[in-house]
């Protein structure tokens, strides 16, 4: 498996129910969401979610409509240590990657932070190579399954 | 089946004596019944007996087609006040059928019709099917309303005249018209421009395109642009065609389009156009825009002076390449009651269109003009469908797509505009005519 996970990112127009809309397609289709971020602006937002079966996520959204898309992103493993994303974030910026977004969710001992920038396979060597370690893809999407 | 090139193209004419007349032969049978004409309404309906008394115009005054300035106008609202048939130039017992609009607003239109008139109608609209390059050979699948609508009746009262086989589908249900187009082999199919797009990417999307036997499309029933036409045929690999025509004057046939797309040669044998300055009556130069007006030179049960369509276009007289000496007008560029006018600037949904497509397949060509009064402005929203190509999941990315929609629009109709990106496939597709507009303003 890659180094890089699949995020599945939604376009929500703003109106009601859309995101109800959204959930309520993934969870009866049996596509469990470990993580998720909600980004909002006037118009519409942006659902981004790192769920068990990316490819079937997509499918699934677009038999019922709703467009939806997948992002190579990184799931950078932080300890629960006082400024260790920090560190992880200072290595990134010396090896000179932009980070578009991140989000974070915590699981077990870990906390976690999706990271989506230009270069993810990069990021994954500049974290590897500084003593940080990351999420393969067969692990993200079943993390905290069964807890 | 593929669409055909220009240059493997053979033109067909289907009544090659009246389509490719000279100008003065022409004006001369042109004469001849408009004379006649005149003379049935002064005697047969009370509303042109009084508007022509009232304007002292006799039958009389009327020799040929030059006189034609002198003759009253009728308008949609004098269809209304004689609603349903007040305007009636034969005995009731003559008439065939009625076909009628919709109204947006209060009463129907009625528009009675003779056999002959119905006749009439499938003449014109087989003259542009053979246009179209169609023949006795081809299964034309139509997907226009049948009903009192004109779209479904016309093009199959054009297939009859034409021998072809009609396949009367009407509108709605896309996935049965899908599986019949298909199945029964249509080679043609007709509807509006908007349904044409909306089908042609519902059968690109399952799949089948390569499986049709289709060679050309034939639309009409609302404006519609060059890009708006190269992408349906580009998709469905046809030729499109430009078919206009309204009820009141006969249903879809009075004019369309040839292979060339130079304007849309006009039955000026049935229909005597002019186009005049909507303000001054006066008539425009050739190439100059100003709102079409019809007299029907042959119908009998409600024949029409001078009926002011409220569409706007600018006609030619030059022969075109096709062959056809018939006068062309240009694809229209509104209509004089779509045109809104925001913060004083004329605006019209085509030039949305126009400006949206000039953005290269970076967004649907589906979109929605709201206007709305904020603090006594006016408010221009455009709704504008994202293309699932050109969806990012970073709002950066996609602020930066609406602010160029917003520049491009901004400098094409010359008031700013806000834009609202939408999802794919929610503007609501029409399978009558589109409602590109709404306003709500309360003026």
């Amino acid at each position: 498996m890659g180094i890089t996970i699949q995020q599945l990112s939604v376009f929500l127009e703003n109106r009601e129910g859309r995101l109800d809309e959204v959930l309520a397609v993934l969870g009866s289709n049996d596509v469990n969401i470990v993580a998720l971020s909600l980004a909002d602006t006037s118009d519409y937002g942006m659902l981004r979610m790192i769920v068990s079966d990316p490819n079937k996520g997509r499918a699934v959204l677009k038999e019922n409509g709703i467009t939806a898309m997948l992002t190579d992103v990184v799931a950078l493993r932080v300890p629960h240590e006082t400024g260790s994303l920090s560190k992880a974030m200072h290595q990134i910026v010396e090896g000179e990657v932009n980070v578009e977004y991140m989000y974070a969710f915590a699981n077990g001992e870990d906390a976690s932070a999706v990271l989506k920038c230009d270069d993810p396979a990069r990021v994954v060597d500049i974290l590897r190579g500084s003593g940080f370690d990351v999420w393969e893809a067969t692990e993200a999407y079943t993390l905290n399954v069964g807890h | 089946m593929a669409g055909i090139s220009l240059e493997n193209w053979v033109e067909r004419i289907r009544d090659p004596k009246m389509e490719c007349m000279s100008r003065d032969e022409m004006a001369s049978i042109q004469s001849e019944r408009l004379v006649k004409i005149v003379k049935k309404v002064y005697e047969n309906v009370d509303f042109y007996h009084n508007k022509m008394k009232e304007s002292g115009v006799e039958p009389g005054d009327i020799k040929g087609v030059e006189d034609i300035g002198k003759l009253p106008f009728t308008t949609k609202e004098d269809l209304r006040d004689n609603y349903p048939f007040g305007l009636l130039a034969v005995p009731k017992r003559q008439v065939a059928r009625v076909q009628g609009t919709s109204g947006t607003t209060g009463k129907l239109t009625v528009v009675p019709y003779t056999q002959n008139d119905a006749d009439l109608w499938g003449e014109c609209v087989a003259r542009c099917l053979t246009m179209a390059g169609l023949t006795a050979d081809d299964i034309i699948h139509v997907c226009y309303g049948y009903g009192l609508f004109t779209g479904g009746l016309g093009l199959d009262y054009g297939a009859k005249a034409l021998g072809a086989m009609a396949i009367p589908m009407s509108a709605g249900n896309t996935k049965r018209q899908m599986m019949c187009m298909e199945d029964f082999g249509a080679t043609a199919f007709a509807c509006t421009p908007s349904y044409a797009l909306y089908l042609a990417e519902s059968l690109q999307e399952a799949g089948v395109v390569d499986r049709l036997q289709l060679k050309a499309g034939i639309h009409g029933a609302e404006p519609w642009t060059n890009e708006m036409r190269k992408k349906i045929e580009g998709i469905l690999k046809i030729n499109c065609f430009d078919i206009y025509g309204l009820c009141e004057i006969l249903g879809p046939g009075v004019a369309q389009d040839c292979i060339h797309h130079k304007g849309l040669h006009i039955h000026h044998d049935y229909f005597y156009p002019e186009v005049l300055n909507p303000a001054t009556h006066e008539p425009c130069a050739e190439g100059e825009t100003g709102e079409l007006v019809f007299t029907t030179l042959t119908k009998e049960a409600m024949p029409l002076l001078r009926y002011r369509t409220k569409d706007l276009t600018s006609i030619t007289y030059d022969t075109c390449e096709c062959g056809r000496t018939t006068p062309r007008i240009s694809k229209f560029t509104g209509r004089t009651d779509d045109m809104k006018v925001i913060r004083g600037v004329n605006v019209f949904p085509t030039q949305v269109e126009t400006a949206l497509l000039s953005l290269g397949g970076a967004v649907a060509n589906h979109y929605m003009l709201i206007v709305d009064r904020e603090n006594n402005l006016d408010v221009l929203t455009v709704m504008v469908e994202v293309d699932e190509s050109m969806f990012s999941d970073e709002i950066r990315k996609l602020d930066a797509l609406r602010n160029k929609i917003a520049a491009v629009l901004k400098q094409a109709l010359g008031v700013a505009v806000r834009v609202k990106l939408v999802e794919p496939k929610t503007i609501q597709r029409s399978e009558g005519k589109a409602v590109r507009v709404i306003d709500n303003r309360t003026l």
